[in-house]
């Protein structure tokens, strides 16, 4: 990233107010990273940019990684990524990781249609070979997150999860254990793909007030 | 529905590595690519309402959630979606519309003619590692009411294409459990875990144990190794369904089926005894020493 635009990034981010919890405590980059991630780490609904807090600590270090060797291609982060060392990404990885996600707001009515057929049920349509599985087989109950490996869906902005899978199908991301998330994003329709990521958006990042999807 | 076939095999025993290892026999060549299915059941939308309808829903939860709605009958964490894929609806993941039209049928496994309540009774004893619901009760009614109609307008006794798991080749190698070890760790620890246990997150099971005491047991149709090999081809790694070789599924079979789980519930009290009586198949390793460990000795 340009000096310019890292200058600026900082600016915003002191005009933001900075990060809330105390600088010791943070990697310094963190105050950058506010900028767009939000000084919670929830990200940026508005402008798709997506929350942090609370995502496995290894995936976010695998992204980091993937941005800064062009696995995973997006312009912003990998100059974001490209000064930051291994002991960096896993000081940010582990600092995210441990931000709370905070719970609710719930919807007062689950989305239904397309969207929440694909992401609980899937579409077996084509078949085995072709068929895919319900989100939620390998992202959890309610697109919550599995282990290290399959990171929470529900709360990220849509236009961010749909980029995501454009990105496997056009080959921009790479990322990803045995191809799985690439496979099924290239079993997807454009309608699904909006429908998905307009599902998971709706859900709240933390269901932990009793909400069940 | 195999097994008959399979006793007429002649069996042949060969050690490897210090395991016994039991290879296929050089039986009639299997079955090639199954003839794509043509039946589709009726779509979710299509569920009837009424007190047929609430039957048939219920029967569709019990499937996709069976710890859960028929907790007094399942003595593990695997519910019946976990082997019959898409809510009992996917040719070739042994569809319940296929099944449904395929019973009263002989099975050599009890040596009687089944109705189709009573081969959902087997299910619950052996794959879910439960108790046999009795066959008046609510959780067989609903499912056999969800069965029959996933089975609407299916022709009875038909030969139904996608019923089952399709056979896999005979492998050119006898299954390995060291191959095994190494497809497992690549292409399923990442799901079911290195001790097999499998995944839950925020209190649900998302990855099922495939072995250990949360998974089918050894009375189950899973654990010979070429019921499992024929699953595991047509159905895992979720998602990649297909890319593994027959040769890797069967070694991943044996794999997998060479772990302690569950005590066979037709135990004897000894396991020569019980492998003799119900396991005198060369494609069930219970009783058979794998790593100096007798299966089923130490059962879960
Ligand atoms: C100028 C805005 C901006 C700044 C500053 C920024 N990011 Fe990002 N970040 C993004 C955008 C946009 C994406 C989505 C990229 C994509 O579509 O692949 C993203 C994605 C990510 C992801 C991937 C998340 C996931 O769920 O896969 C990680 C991890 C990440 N950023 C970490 C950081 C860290 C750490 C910093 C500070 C060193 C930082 N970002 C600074 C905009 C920013
Ligand atoms: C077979 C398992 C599996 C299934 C089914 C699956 N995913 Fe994924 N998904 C993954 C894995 C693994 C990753 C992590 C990829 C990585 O490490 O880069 C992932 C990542 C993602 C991401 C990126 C998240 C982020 O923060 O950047 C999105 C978006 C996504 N999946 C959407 C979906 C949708 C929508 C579906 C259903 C249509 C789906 N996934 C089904 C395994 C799966
Ligand atoms: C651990 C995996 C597993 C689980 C769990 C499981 N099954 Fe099965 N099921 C199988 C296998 C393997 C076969 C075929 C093997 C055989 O013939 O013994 C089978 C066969 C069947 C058949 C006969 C199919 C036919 O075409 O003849 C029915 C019906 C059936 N299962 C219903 C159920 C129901 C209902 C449940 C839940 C209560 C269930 N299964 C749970 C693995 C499983
Ligand atoms: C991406 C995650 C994932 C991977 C990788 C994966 N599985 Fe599975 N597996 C699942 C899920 C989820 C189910 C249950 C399917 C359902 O309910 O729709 C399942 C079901 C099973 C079952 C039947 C249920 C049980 O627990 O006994 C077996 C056996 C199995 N898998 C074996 C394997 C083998 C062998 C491999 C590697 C070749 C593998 N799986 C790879 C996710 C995975």
């Amino acid at each position: 990233m340009s000096r310019i635009l890292r200058g600026l990034v900082i600016a915003l981010t002191v005009c933001l107010g900075g990060p809330a919890i105390s600088a010791a405590a943070t990697p310094p980059q963190a105050s950058e990273c506010a900028a767009c991630h939000g000084a919670n780490g929830m990200g940026n609904q508005a402008s798709g940019f997506p929350a942090l807090a609370g995502l496995p600590s290894a995936y976010l270090q695998a992204q980091l990684a993937a941005f800064k060797n062009h696995e995973r291609g997006n312009a912003i982060m990998g100059g974001m990524a490209t000064p930051l060392t291994g002991p960096d990404m896993a000081a940010l990885g582990d600092y995210y990781a441990a931000l709370p996600v905070p719970a609710g707001p719930v919807p007062p009515a689950l989305p239904a249609g397309p969207g929440a057929d694909l992401a609980q049920r899937g579409d077996w349509q084509a078949g085995l070979a072709d068929g895919i599985p319900s989100c939620d087989s390998c992202h959890g109950p309610g697109g919550a997150g599995v282990g290290a490996q399959f990171p929470r869906l529900a709360g990220q902005p849509a236009v961010y999860l749909a980029a995501q899978l454009n990105g496997w199908r056009d080959g921009t991301r790479k990322t990803g254990p045995l191809g799985l998330m690439s496979a099924i994003a290239h079993r997807l329709s454009p309608a699904q793909i909006s429908a998905v990521a307009a599902y998971y958006a709706a859900l709240p990042a933390n269901t932990a007030n009793g909400a069940k999807p | 529905m195999k097994s008959a076939k399979l006793e007429a095999r002649r069996v042949l025993t060969l050690a490897l590595c210090g395991a016994a290892w039991l290879a296929l026999p050089n039986g009639a060549a299997r079955a090639q690519a199954p003839a794509p299915a043509t039946f589709s059941p009726p779509g979710e939308a299509a569920m009837p309402t009424g007190p047929f309808g609430d039957a048939v829903k219920l029967g569709e939860n019990i499937f996709r959630n069976t710890p859960k709605y028929a907790p007094q009958f399942t003595g593990n964490t695997l519910s019946c979606d976990n082997c019959h894929l898409d809510g009992g609806r996917l040719a070739n993941s042994s569809p319940m519309w296929a099944a449904y039209v395929a019973y009263p049928a002989y099975r050599s496994k009890n040596k009687k003619v089944n109705t189709f309540g009573e081969r959902l009774q087997g299910c619950f004893r052996f794959s879910e590692n439960g108790k046999a619901p009795p066959l008046d009760s609510a959780v067989m009614v609903a499912l056999e009411s969800y069965s029959f109609w996933l089975a609407t307008n299916a022709p009875t006794g038909a030969k139904m294409a996608g019923r089952g798991y399709p056979e896999l080749p005979k492998p050119a190698q006898p299954p390995s459990y060291q191959r095994g070890q190494v497809v497992y760790a690549q292409n399923c620890s990442l799901c079911h875990g290195a001790d097999g246990a499998g995944t839950a997150a925020h209190g649900a099971v998302v990855f099922p144990a495939v072995w250990g005491k949360n998974s089918y047991n050894w009375g189950a149709g899973m654990s010979t190794i070429n019921n499992a090999a024929d699953f595991i081809q047509a159905n895992m790694p979720l998602g990649m369904a297909g890319t593994l070789s027959a040769q890797q599924a069967w070694d991943v079979a044996a794999y997998i089926d060479s772990q302690d789980r569950p005590q066979d519930p037709r135990f004897t009290g000894s396991v020569a005894e019980t492998r003799a009586k119900f396991h005198d198949n060369p494609l069930s390793l219970y009783g058979t020493t794998v790593n100096g460990h007798v299966l089923g000795a130490t059962a879960q």
